[in-house]
């Protein structure tokens, strides 16, 4: 079967239309997302999955409507340094909103990370007696990155 | 512009503009509302990528590459934001 070249270029118009009409549904789910969860960290969930695969759709496109080999590495550096630090700023934000209780507990079927932060704190107050032990409400935002910044400090 | 290009394309544009409209549109009343202000951090990134889907909607649309180096910048730095926002948040909140 052969392909004359305007056949392949209808075709690849509208596969190129049907990408950039998927990868803006998918902004506008992670939109959706972002109004309708109940917790900061099922907002972050939200907001950071649906958004790297709209990125890929929507460069795909470009890569497909401007027909050029040469978009190809920008296309893929973008992407792949979406995918980088995508998880970064997640992990950060999910991580300042567990150490701030940004999140409510019912929600929440298991929670490894309390554990652990529980002990980190009992080791920390161990090291500092005299300052241990003062647990009021005021400090827990102070504490996000006590355990490791205060190392070399005291 | 070749002929299915003005066939599909207008017709694409339309909807991409909606679609990214209302994203758009999500992300502020996210940013607005609140409650916290990791809240409004994550609103204020999805809104960046929003706006980078739609410079990228108008470059497949008309087939141009004007963007390319903004969309690569946004995607490189866009995060450091919500990472410094996110490292120096205090919690304020009563409880």
């Amino acid at each position: 079967m052969t392909l004359d070249p305007s056949a392949l270029d209808t075709v690849l118009t509208w596969v190129a239309g049907i990408l950039m009409v998927a990868g803006s549904a998918l902004s506008l789910s992670a939109a959706v997302g972002l109004l309708r969860f109940p917790d900061l960290i099922t907002r972050m969930h939200a907001a950071t999955k649906p958004q790297v695969l709209g990125s890929l759709l929507l460069l795909t496109a470009v890569g497909l409507q401007l027909r050029s080999w040469a978009l190809v590495p920008l296309a893929l550096v973008a992407w792949i340094f979406q995918l980088l630090t995508v998880p970064v700023s997640a992990h950060m934000v999910g991580r300042a909103g567990y150490r701030t209780k940004h999140l409510k507990d019912a929600r929440l079927s298991v929670d490894e990370l309390e554990d652990v932060v529980a002990r980190l704190e009992r080791e920390h107050a161990a090291r500092r007696p005299g300052s241990g032990g003062a647990d009021d409400g005021g400090a827990d935002g102070e504490r996000a990155g006590a355990p490791m910044l205060r190392e070399d400090g005291s | 512009m070749t002929g299915a290009d003005a066939l599909v394309m207008p017709w694409v544009l339309v909807a991409c503009s909606v679609l990214l409209g209302l994203a758009a549109l999500g992300a502020i009343v996210r940013m607005v509302k609140g409650p916290a202000l990791l809240d409004r951090v994550l609103a204020s990134d999805v809104l960046l990528v929003v706006l980078s889907g739609a410079l990228m909607v108008d470059m497949a649309a008309n087939r141009h590459t004007n963007h390319v180096a903004l969309i690569v910048g946004i995607t490189l730095i866009g995060f450091v934001g919500s990472v410094t926002v996110a490292r120096f948040v205090q919690d304020r909140r009563p409880r």
